[in-house]
């Protein structure tokens, strides 16, 4: 754990304090609890353009639709996982050696994931490369499982971990979009690497050309493309607000 | 809005900047003239093609900033930004990658960052690194001189190949980019790059028949255009010594160090100084007010940096030119350079 993943936890347990004490210590009724994690997971304090948390899965494998949903899926189901998991155990861990603890559990989750796409959709394996590993490295996940799961009940923190996920995969895939269409003028090619070959039929060709642009499907391109959702973000906020 | 371009002692001047930046454009009227008589009219073509666009695209950017339009696009900045972006990309390449160029530069090198006077990076060479990156193949598609085309191209083939990718006949760019030998030809610093990778030295390069066939000449005719155009600015003090014989200076010395070491294998000062971008780049581009240092040590700093950086990406890197990589580096130095270079107020801390 390097120190600045630490700070980093530190200011999101700070920021989620408020967030946990309104789910339990208020009398809301349960929908009122489920309704405002799901804002907050995929709008409010979504982990891609809010919180900006696992930056470099972001940028870095969503070249394509395909890549940025197979990563999507792979942290959905390990925030869930860990979320479960590490709320069942929050009675039983003691607060000093916690985070290495949830570490742990992460870490087993995403080498169960990495072989379950080893054996299912390998040359979706392949192209996702050490991006599968490094999902144990993602902020998101132990930033959910510190400033949530170790906090809250059971069914909330699965809840929690599922919204969270689908923000942070829906960014992935909006971002993984928007460069592949500039890049290839595609959508959702090699589909089929990730949901077989019967979702073969779901790739669209936009346009033709001779030439792509190159620029979105480099790193840079990821970079100003995601400033640029990020933008878009805070303008409808801002509409929101004015109104 | 005025410019003062010193900080002290203040030099008062009465120039606004449509004036400064309507005598930049005076300026780079004889690199361009001898530009088209010696490579052909298509680079008017690319320069009209990217003052519209860069107009139409600046007007739209204001509009939805809610700022003044008519006095923001009156200051002629995004022309000057369009008309150096024109200068610096291949006269034939197709209308789309200057229009892609300039509206990249406008809205997110320019508007993105606060308009004019805010932008950290100079607008321009941003514009083309992100060609040069995207379009590799069209961006690197040089003409050979005029006398040397396999089909001398009047202006109605210009506009017909920018805009459909063919001339008049059904030429296409790569058939017109042959000269008469029937070989593709490429800028000089290029040719030398590929030779060098097939083991040759650059004498024997310089010597061959094909190289003195290429657009050497043509490439130091119109740097040396441009750097009468420069020596114009410097007169009226449009720009300061400072940058431009930094640069020049830190030109010569460092490609000196690098040619003296293994004169086989790294080209001669007076080489570097007259091909490229070398000229407009000391004159036109690293004398930007918005992005250079500010300061005269600052400016000094900032030219001999640029200068280092040019003949290390030439020499040592992967691409042929390197004016806009390093302008672009040195552009995210000069909040630092400007730091560790302000002038000592009178009076305090010695």
């Amino acid at each position: 754990m390097t120190k600045q993943t630490e700070n980093e936890l530190e200011t999101i347990a700070e920021n989620e304090l408020s967030e946990a004490e309104l789910a339990e210590s208020k009398t809301q009724t349960e929908a009122s609890i489920y309704k405002e994690l799901s804002l907050q997971g995929l709008w409010k304090n979504n982990p891609g353009i809010v919180q900006l948390l696992g930056l470099c899965p972001l940028l870095a494998v969503t070249n394509t639709v395909t890549n940025a949903l197979g990563l999507g899926l792979a942290t959905l189901f390990v925030v869930v996982a860990s979320n479960v998991l590490i709320s069942l155990i929050r009675h039983n861990v003691a607060k000093a050696i916690r985070i290495p603890i949830f570490v742990m559990i992460i870490a087993s989750l995403v080498s169960c994931i990495q072989l379950l796409m080893n054996a299912y959709t390998y040359e979706l394996y392949l192209s996702l490369g050490i991006f599968i590993p490094l999902i144990v490295t993602n902020c998101m996940i132990i930033g959910r499982a510190e400033a949530f799961a170790s906090k809250n009940n059971v069914k909330h923190s699965a809840y929690d971990g599922l919204m969270m996920g689908l923000g942070f995969a829906a960014v992935l895939v909006v971002l993984g979009a928007a460069r592949e269409i500039l890049a290839q003028g595609t959508l959702f090619d090699g589909i089929e690497t990730l949901l077989g070959d019967w979702a073969s039929f779901m790739t669209i060709t936009l346009y033709h050309s001779e030439t792509s642009f190159l620029l979105a499907a480099l790193p840079p391109g990821a970079f100003i493309l995601m400033g640029l959702i990020i933008a878009l973000k805070n303008q409808i906020d801002n509409k929101i607000t004015s109104k | 809005m005025a410019f003062f371009n010193f900080s002290s002692p203040h030099q008062r001047t009465k120039r606004r900047t449509p004036e400064i930046m309507m005598l930049v454009v005076l300026a780079l009227i004889p690199g361009v003239f001898v530009h088209s008589y010696l490579f052909g009219f298509a680079i008017y073509v690319q320069i009209l093609l990217a003052v519209t666009t860069a107009i139409i695209t600046e007007a739209c950017f204001l509009k939805l900033r809610n700022k003044p339009i008519l006095i923001s696009i009156k200051d002629y900045s995004a022309v000057v930004t369009a008309i150096l972006l024109a200068i610096s990309i291949p006269s034939l390449a197709p209308w789309w990658v200057i229009v892609i160029g300039t509206t990249f530069s406008i809205v997110i090198v320019k508007h993105l960052y606060g308009g004019l006077g805010q932008n950290i990076f100079n607008p321009a060479m941003a514009g083309y690194v992100v060609l040069l990156i995207s379009f590799p193949v069209q961006m690197t598609a040089w003409l050979p001189i005029q006398s040397m085309q396999l089909f001398p191209l009047q202006i109605s083939d210009a506009f017909s190949l920018i805009l459909t990718g063919a001339n008049i006949d059904g030429y296409s760019v790569t058939q017109i980019k042959s000269s008469i030998d029937g070989v593709t030809m490429a800028t000089p610093l290029e040719m030398i790059r590929n030779a060098l990778h097939a083991g040759n030295t650059i004498s024997e390069t310089l010597t061959t028949p094909l190289f003195s066939l290429d657009s050497l000449q043509g490439s130091q005719w119109v740097n040396l255009a441009f750097l009468l155009g420069g020596l114009f600015l410097l007169k009226l003090r449009v720009i300061l010594w400072h940058i431009p014989v930094a640069f020049i200076a830190g030109i010569t010395v460092f490609s000196f160090f690098a040619f003296a070491s293994d004169p086989d294998i790294y080209s001669s000062p007076l080489y570097h100084l007259f091909s490229g971008a070398t000229m407009l780049g000391a004159f036109f581009i690293l004398t930007d007010p918005v992005t250079a240092s500010t300061t005269v040590k600052g400016r000094i700093v900032y030219g001999l940096l640029c200068a280092l950086l040019v003949i290390v990406i030439r020499n040592l890197g992967g691409y042929p030119d390197a004016v806009a990589f390093a302008v672009l580096l040195a552009n995210m130095c000069v909040p630092l350079i400007d730091y560790y270079s302000k002038p000592k107020v009178y009076g305090r801390n010695r």
